[in-house]
């Protein structure tokens, strides 16, 4: 079973049909007690980083991190993963999880923000062995929309190149992060969240 | 292999009474089969993302075809916009839970543009796709698909696409001036479609689709002009659509256009250019498209 965090910041109707596709059970919920039991957690973001105020002030947010210290499997995408960062100039009064360091920002380009469409991702060193990218073929193209990018830092598993290069996917150890959307980048999405999903069946099992 | 952020082909599936149809220039219709496996197929057969607009829902007062959207939705996974008669917060948020990750809003945005800040606020930009259906105000052959205003571009010779375009550019800036329509282009609205767009991207909208009322399933070729003078009058990624023929119709609207993505129905119904060959040909006109797909 698959938990959902939901903050009721956009829909969640994508993410749930492809683990359904997946053949993968779902549940939605905001409420703390239940993250905290989840077995794997994903919280898919879109919109403003301010959005996850709300997952602070319910107390979701303490059972997020007290899940990922108990080892409890933790995907999260777009805003999802900008918020295991330390923050974002999005929304300075919010703090993220700070899994990975320093600050989300706008892009610096004279590119048109946002960055919407397919790009292609690419593994750093340290994302060479990174399990949420097994199986996926290098310079894979993934579906992006968002106008504020993560920086480079230890633990990113992949980068992209819009003008410049950011963090298009994390990892270490049961946290997994995605910039893009896997549930919208066809066949190279669905391998993500499979492999997501078979990290979580795995650590279960143990 | 280069990298950096590729051109979207987007394949638009015109949907009344559940299934999909083409017509000339928004009437004559006819069948062109079931929206679902259309946009599988499509998906399948690289498609960067399936529009769905159902094409009667305003003019017939009634509220867009919520299974048909469920229905397409399931297996697809790639980005679905959907858009015809969302009128309220109420209808994006049916359309977002059905399935769709974009909307799609032209009419209830021009009579009301508050609802597109409140879709945009709740469901975030991204997901808000702000549709203009747009006509020259001069005569329609100086739209760039009229076949008087290509001969006049052959002549500017293909040679010198640097020059030509810059050239054009020149003229644009004094003569496109395109008046938006509304209801799949029964109503003239008045307003400028410049003007528009800039105030459509100002209350939150995330892309622009921009169709040209005087090319539309003329097969002669987009409306490069008035594409190039929108994606320069606003910030947010600009959707061309209509007059799609061949490939190098699409390349000149990634060229001189400056289109981020390029829509296109009926060349991809009958099986007459598949997406992947289109992105091939695209390709080696240096064009960045996501290949392999």
């Amino acid at each position: 079973m698959i938990t959902l965090i939901d903050y009721k910041a956009g829909n969640l109707a994508s993410v749930r049909k492809a683990f359904a596709y997946l053949g993968q059970e779902t549940e939605t919920t905001e409420d703390p007690a239940a993250v905290q039991k989840a077995s794997a957690l994903v919280l898919p973001g879109v919109g403003h980083f301010s959005t996850t105020e709300r997952l602070a002030m319910s107390g979701v947010r303490d059972a997020v991190l007290e899940a990922i210290a108990e080892g409890t499997p933790f995907l999260g995408i777009c805003v999802g993963m900008q918020w295991q960062f330390e923050g974002s100039t999005e929304a300075p009064g919010s703090e993220g999880l700070a899994l990975f360091s320093g600050q989300c920002e706008r892009f610096q380009t004279e590119l048109k923000v946002p960055h919407v469409g397919w790009n292609r991702i690419r593994r750093t060193p340290e994302g060479a062995q990174s399990r949420l990218l097994r199986g996926v073929d290098e310079g894979s193209f993934v579906y992006f929309t968002h106008s504020y990018r993560a920086p480079v830092v230890e633990g990113v598993a992949a980068i992209t190149t819009y003008g410049e290069t950011f963090a298009a996917a994390v990892e270490r150890g049961n946290v997994f992060g995605t910039q893009f959307h896997p549930e919208k980048s066809g066949d190279t999405g669905l391998q993500i969240l499979k492999n997501f999903c078979n990290y979580a069946a795995e650590r279960s099992a143990r | 292999m280069s990298d950096g952020l590729t051109r979207r082909i987007i394949a638009c599936l015109d949907v009344t009474k559940g299934r999909v149809v083409k017509g000339i220039q928004f009437v004559d219709l006819i069948d062109a089969g079931d929206p679902a496996e259309l946009a599988h197929a499509h998906a399948a057969s690289g498609a960067d993302e399936i529009v769905l607009l159902d094409i009667t829902a305003t003019s017939d007062a009634r509220p867009i075809l919520i299974d048909v959207v469920r229905r397409t939705a399931r297996q697809l996974f790639v980005p679905f916009t959907v858009g015809g008669g969302v009128r309220s917060l109420e209808d994006a948020a049916a359309l977002f839970d059905a399935g769709a990750d974009k909307i799609s809003i032209n009419s209830a945005a021009i009579k009301n543009p508050a609802i597109i800040t409140e879709i945009a606020e709740r469901f975030g930009s991204q997901a808000v796709i702000v549709a203009i259906d747009a006509k020259r105000k001069s005569a329609a052959s100086d739209a760039e698909c009229a076949p008087g205003s290509r001969a006049q571009r052959a002549n500017l010779g293909e040679a010198n696409v640097e020059g030509s375009r810059a050239e054009r550019a020149n003229l644009e800036g004094q003569t496109v001036a395109a008046e938006v329509y509304l209801a799949g282009g029964r109503i003239a609205t008045g307003q400028d479609a410049l003007e528009w767009a800039r105030e459509a991207e100002s209350r939150g909208a995330g892309e622009i689709l921009l169709t040209s009322m005087d090319c539309d399933g003329t097969r002669n070729g987009f409306d490069c002009p008035l594409t190039a003078a929108v994606a320069q009058a606003v910030h947010i990624p600009v959707i061309a659509s209509g007059g799609a023929g061949t490939p190098a119709h699409f390349t000149e609207v990634f060229q001189a256009g400056h289109a981020d993505a390029a829509l296109a129905a009926s060349i991809f119904h009958f099986g007459i250019h598949d997406v992947r060959e289109l992105k091939a040909q695209l390709e080696s006109d240096g064009i960045p498209v996501r290949l392999p797909c």
